[in-house]
């Protein structure tokens, strides 16, 4: 097996990321020489299950709608260089998103292709809803068998090595867990055993810096003055360079904006960590307390150290269910009084919601004074309310069963341009479907990887 | 001045931290600056002190996990998301900006600790 270290590119870390951060990575994969592979996260526990209503709709649809935007600037170039691409744009529809990706590399004029889709996340495909509802959730949860959306499992990185194996280009995943794109391919280069527990574990650590794209390399970070990020508009994307025994280097494209230092990758590091002890994924337990983050040398952070404990028995998964409609409205005042006047607004809004009977939750916030730190009964807002302002903004969020009630809430803000206090200005309204979630755990027997490969297709 | 020096001073310019979300639970992260802040920090920053400064978002339990190889700490706060991403009627549902309600804290630290704008 190989002992030369592998790069991994990560060109998206979110489904609203930003479309052409991937291009400038390619170029420094292939200005390296070295084996590089690229990743792209874009599945939020929310995108899938809207993804899932896609393809209730429309059979064909339910992957990332983005993808041609995302792929088309880097496939080509990727195939050329023999640098692997895997995206968990699948999303609701891994083998429909597989199909796309051929005809895009077709529409491009690119030679032979193989795509592979990983699949076997879908946990409604192995077991009948009645059977999922009788599970334990957590948190706990009373689902309407007519308002189950989608049950998806996040599977380890076994899947995606073995369509590396099998000699795939790119590789189109649905749910697996974000840190298991990049997992995956180190576990195929090195050969590293699904019980490799600390190599594993450096592998997870790898993909969870990456994982975020930007966030790691000066994105979501800058504070002026005291962590400044240069050139943020032109923001370079993560490359980590592993090597076959868990070493870590962290960098970024050369002449891109950002910055990689110790503060970036501990920021990253953390990100969404509840036991640094024990960060549970399905491929290994990492343990991130012995992790040494050293920077050496400009804009790149070595990190070593990292401990694996053996995966867990279970795999978790997010079961996502209707939960009615929310409305939001939102209304201005600015100048000489305006919390006063912004106050009465709220007051009154009440009163209407009161008066109308109307079977609705709401939540009322002065944005500009309260709102980020607000709570649901108003008492930071309260508490801050009189804080001098050259203006602000009320809110209203109202969320219920109904469609129509939520809407007649909605309704109340508009009125105020008529009925509230003075200098009101700048309505705006908006209904939106909420989608609940809530997560069971099941036995990994259940549930397997599957890899699909497309046939090869020359263009 | 005098770098031995006790002086109070919001957390922000002795540590910086970042929240993640899962579900109706934060983390949030909190990294010092200067390695030496670390001990002044886990002493007045506790699970205690956090849950009063989180109080009017209700938390259920206060976790704080410390990783003294990289001077940073880490607290996870339950049920502060107004039911979690999905149902939240908050502005900031995901609850990104509350990184900054824990920097709001003050802390006395000695004046090398802190970060000079």
């Amino acid at each position: 097996m190989n002992q030369e270290s592998l790069l991994i590119g990560c060109g998206a870390g979110f489904a609203g990321d930003r479309l052409d951060a991937a291009l400038p990575v390619v170029a420094a994969l292939i200005a390296s020489g070295r084996p590089a592979c690229l990743i792209f996260e874009t599945l939020a526990e929310r995108t899938l299950a809207l993804a899932q209503v896609r393809r209730r709709q429309d059979r064909d649809a339910g992957f990332y709608v983005g993808l041609e935007k995302l792929l088309a600037p880097v496939l080509r170039l990727c195939l050329e260089h023999h640098i692997p691409i895997i995206g968990n744009f699948g999303a609701a529809n891994p083998v429909g998103a597989a199909h796309h990706v051929r005809e895009i590399a077709k529409s491009l004029g690119c030679g032979p292709i193989r795509v592979a889709a990983v699949t076997g996340d879908d946990l409604l495909a192995r077991i009948p809803a009645t059977e999922l509802l009788a599970m334990p959730f957590h948190p706990a949860a009373n689902i309407d068998p007519q308002a189950l959306v989608a049950a998806n499992v996040y599977l380890g990185a076994e899947g995606i090595a073995q369509a590396l194996a099998e000699g795939a280009d790119v590789i189109v995943t649905g749910r697996v867990a974000d840190p298991a794109l990049a997992l995956g391919p180190l576990m195929h280069h090195f050969g590293w055993h699904a019980d490799d527990w600390d190599l594993l574990a450096a592998g997870v650590l790898a993909g969870h810096l990456l994982e975020c794209g930007a966030q790691v390399t000066g994105g979501y970070f800058a504070d002026p003055g005291f962590k400044d990020v240069p050139d943020l508009a032109n923001i370079g994307y993560p490359i980590a360079e592993v090597s076959a025994t868990g070493e870590i280097v962290i960098f970024k494209p050369a002449g891109s904006g950002g910055v990689v230092s110790e503060l970036t990758v501990k920021e990253q590091m953390l990100y969404e960590i509840h036991d640094p002890s024990a960060y549970l994924t399905p491929d290994v337990i990492l343990d991130l307390t012995a992790v040494e983050v050293e920077q050496i040398g400009p804009d790149r952070v070595r990190l070593c150290g990292a401990r694996g404990a053996p995966r867990p028995p279970t795999l978790k998964g997010t079961v996502c269910f209707d939960g009615g409609w929310m409305g939001e409205g939102e209304i201005s005042y600015a100048g000489p009084n305006c919390n006063a006047r912004g106050l009465l607004a709220t007051e009154v809004l009440k009163q209407r919601l009161t008066r109308l009977d109307l079977a609705v939750d709401a939540h009322f916030d002065l944005i500009g004074v309260a709102s980020v730190f607000n709570d649901d009964l108003g008492t930071w807002m309260n508490r801050v309310a009189a804080t001098p302002v050259p203006e602000l903004r009320v809110r209203m969020a109202v969320s219920g069963v109904h469609r129509d009630e939520v809407e007649r809430a909605v309704q109340e803000v508009e009125a105020l341009y008529t009925t509230g206090p003075a200098g009101g200005g700048g309505v705006r309204t908006t209904i939106t479907p909420l989608m609940n979630s809530t997560s069971v755990y099941v036995e990994r027997g259940l549930l397997c990887a599957e890899v699909s490969m497309l046939e090869e297709d020359h263009a | 001045m005098n770098p031995e020096e006790i002086v109070e001073v919001p957390l922000h310019r002795v540590a910086h931290a970042r929240t993640g979300d899962k579900g109706n639970r934060i983390n949030v992260s909190l990294i010092c600056y200067r390695p030496e802040a670390f001990a002044p920090v886990l002493e007045q920053i506790t699970e205690a002190t956090v849950a009063q400064c989180f109080g009017h978002r209700a938390p259920t339990a206060v976790r704080r996990y410390e990783l003294p190889r990289i001077a940073a700490c880490n607290f996870v706060i339950d049920d502060v998301l107004a039911g979690g991403v999905n149902q939240s009627l908050c502005l900031d549902r995901h609850g990104k900006g509350l990184s900054y309600l824990l920097l709001s804290m003050l802390v006395r630290v000695p004046r090398r600790c802190v970060v000079e704008l």
